[in-house]
């Protein structure tokens, strides 16, 4: 009984601990205005993919060939049941964009998590175990990445055929290494810690020592990557789709349908532009929120900004004579 | 340094070695070749003759064997799609997807090393902020569809240059543009965290303390020790260049070269095409990395050949 109200009591000052954090967190967020808009456009898109058929005016795939190639509201002969238009089979270009954005999420959650579990875990063998197994490791990494992915890609898709799954296999194949480097990399630096040895005197076990010790140092350069990775996996996606090799129609894809809209290029300029944007403005989202979080994950990249923010109020300083305290404060 | 361009040279042949087995692997064991080349309605028979014109009939190891033997002489057999030897084909549009790429990498390279100085003189200040906000929308950006918005505004709308072909010179310029701009960001990016970096260090104050001209730190002192990141970048932007974005551009302004041709292969089921394909770029990616790394260490003395 009373070790279980220590336990509580223990727990209570970590919530504590935890929601003060995360409050750091959001204030540095906040003070960061790009990565802020970022954040709030990944939150805007999660929402958008999650809530597409009630968001969305028509189904996607109803076609209309009577109201084909339609242009957008604010073009001539525009309608307002069509907001941005509709493509070459009367479909609707809005309802289109937002059901496209659950395939790119999907297939980018997928393939990071995929890639990325088997990255760590490799990375954690190679450099925990070292020896022989580091070697091959290593060595089947650098090999992988000496060679570029596109092409096996292009070997595995053309023999296999393209689908949702395939496509999942064919990214995170071509992206776990980034992780395994990284992993190993750190896994490396963090063995020569005190605290890692006193573990391992102490008698933790191998299992122990990597999930307990070493794993907690390496998630906040793991999670920036992955979510770096996720904006890459985006645009790849894209690109397989665009060359006919990623997502088949009848599903909905934006590379996809910028490849549809390429044939109506010259008569109908929205079908490739709104795809695009799409595509554009959930990258930027996703890089924006990931160089912030490079930036505040990162000691030396704190310290530097830390001496820019004074060197920047030391001239502001110098120009106009500011009082001690600032006002509001 | 002998031994050490031999041993990198080993190590591009055990890089292409996994290709072999990998793609072998991928064509033989797990996909099944007959039925992507042939057609849907070919006859038992007709599938039975091409296993045995190909030699799929034979034992795997036999089979793995004569692969090895194909690539070791570059001799991949007819393309089906244009019955003449794959090889020729490939030979043909090889020129056109290495001007493709060294003319929008090169394009970049000149472009990102002033513009990363001039945002590293002042981190922070407008020009920077704007300059790293706009590489930001450029990495952001789907290079398929930059292209598509060039044809629309360059090509439709203003009618300035060609929308695709290789007829003119002209052609070159959007999908080099097109090629270079996502290579630009990136560099434009290294070049810029390199800078600042070296501005940072004593050995620039010191400079300066002489009384050094501004353009000499900067451009020749500091320039120097800012440029190695930049390389190794350029390097693997051509890698990614030739090996990737080439398949993206080519299709995007149909400029006749390697990526191109591949996706035709693809849509063909000319499995034979794309393997030369393949195997071309591979050896041209590994030969790309030996220079790569010998120029590293002509460049940088500090480094030891290990």
């Amino acid at each position: 009984m009373k070790k279980r109200e220590n336990i509580e009591k223990m727990l209570e000052g970590r919530r504590h601990e935890f929601w003060q954090r995360l409050c750091g967190l959001g204030l540095e967020l906040w003070r960061d205005k790009t990565g802020f808009i970022g954040m709030i456009m990944i939150v805007m898109l999660l929402f958008i993919a999650v809530a597409a058929p009630l968001l969305a005016p028509h189904d996607p795939t109803k076609q209309d060939l009577r109201g084909r190639l339609k242009p957008p509201v604010w073009a001539e002969k525009g309608t307002w049941n069509h907001l941005l238009g509709t493509d070459h089979l009367g479909r609707d270009v809005l309802s289109r964009v937002i059901y496209g954005s659950r395939v790119s999420l999907l297939i980018g959650a997928a393939v990071v998590l995929i890639a990325g579990t088997f990255g760590v875990v490799m990375g954690l063998f190679a450099g925990y175990c070292g020896g022989r197994t580091d070697n091959i490791i290593m060595r089947w990494i650098d090999t992988q990445v000496a060679f570029p992915g596109l092409l096996l890609a292009l070997i595995i898709l053309a023999v296999i055929g393209p689908s949702i799954t395939t496509v999942i296999i064919v990214l995170a194949l071509n992206g776990w290494m980034v992780y395994g480097r990284m992993t190993r990399s750190a896994v490396l630096s963090v063995r020569q810690t005190e605290y890692v040895e006193a573990a391992e005197i102490v008698g933790c076990k191998g299992h122990r020592v990597i999930f307990r010790h070493i794993l907690p140092n390496l998630t906040s350069p793991l999670l920036t990557l992955g979510i770096l990775e996720f904006a890459r996996i985006v645009l790849a996606e894209a690109a397989l789709s665009f060359l006919g090799l990623g997502i088949q129609p009848p599903a909905t894809s934006w590379g996809l349908d910028v490849a549809t809209g390429r044939d109506y290029i010259f008569r109908a300029w929205w079908l490739v532009t709104m795809p695009g944007i799409a595509i554009s403005v959930t990258v930027l989202a996703i890089n924006l929120v990931a160089s912030w979080m490079r930036l505040i994950s990162d000691p030396q990249e704190r310290e530097k900004q830390f001496a820019r923010q004074m060197s920047i109020r030391k001239k502001r300083g110098r120009m106009f004579p500011v009082p001690q305290e600032e006002p509001g404060k | 340094m002998g031994r050490y361009i031999i041993r990198r040279f080993w190590y591009g042949a055990f890089v292409i070695f996994g290709v072999t087995i990998i793609v072998f692997v991928v064509t033989r064991l797990i996909g099944d070749p007959v039925k992507v080349m042939l057609p849907l309605e070919a006859t038992l028979e007709q599938r039975a003759a091409f296993e045995k014109r190909l030699g799929l009939d034979r034992p795997i190891p036999v089979q793995f064997l004569e692969f090895m033997g194909d690539i070791a002489r570059l001799d991949f057999g007819n393309s089906l799609w244009q019955h003449r030897p794959a090889m020729e084909i490939v030979f043909e549009k090889l020129p056109l997807t290495l001007i493709l790429s060294f003319v929008g990498i090169g394009f970049a390279f000149v472009i990102s090393i002033p513009l990363g100085i001039i945002a590293a003189l002042r981190p922070g200040a407008v020009s920077d902020r704007s300059t790293v906000f706009l590489s930001l929308i450029g990495l952001s950006v789907p290079q398929f569809w930059l292209g598509l918005l060039f044809i629309i505004i360059f090509a439709v709308q203003l009618r300035w240059l060609p929308t695709s072909g290789v007829a003119t010179p002209f052609h070159i310029i959007l999908p080099a543009l097109t090629m270079g701009l996502p290579a630009l960001a990136r560099m434009f990016m290294i070049v810029r965290s390199s800078m600042i970096d070296e501005l940072n260090q004593q050995y620039v104050k010191t400079a300066f303390a002489k009384g050094l001209p501004f353009y000499r730190v900067v451009g020749i002192h500091a320039m120097r020790n800012a440029a190695l990141p930049v390389l190794t970048l350029c390097g693997w932007e051509l890698i990614r260049a030739v090996a990737g974005y080439s398949v993206v551009v080519e299709t995007v302004f149909a400029w006749p070269g390697l990526g191109m041709t591949a996706i035709q292969a693809i849509e063909r089921g000319d499995l034979i095409l794309l393997q030369a394909i393949v195997f071309t770029v591979a050896i041209i990616v590994v030969l790309i990395n030996i220079l790569m790394d010998v120029a590293y260490t002509i460049i940088d003395p500090r480094l030891k050949l290990a």
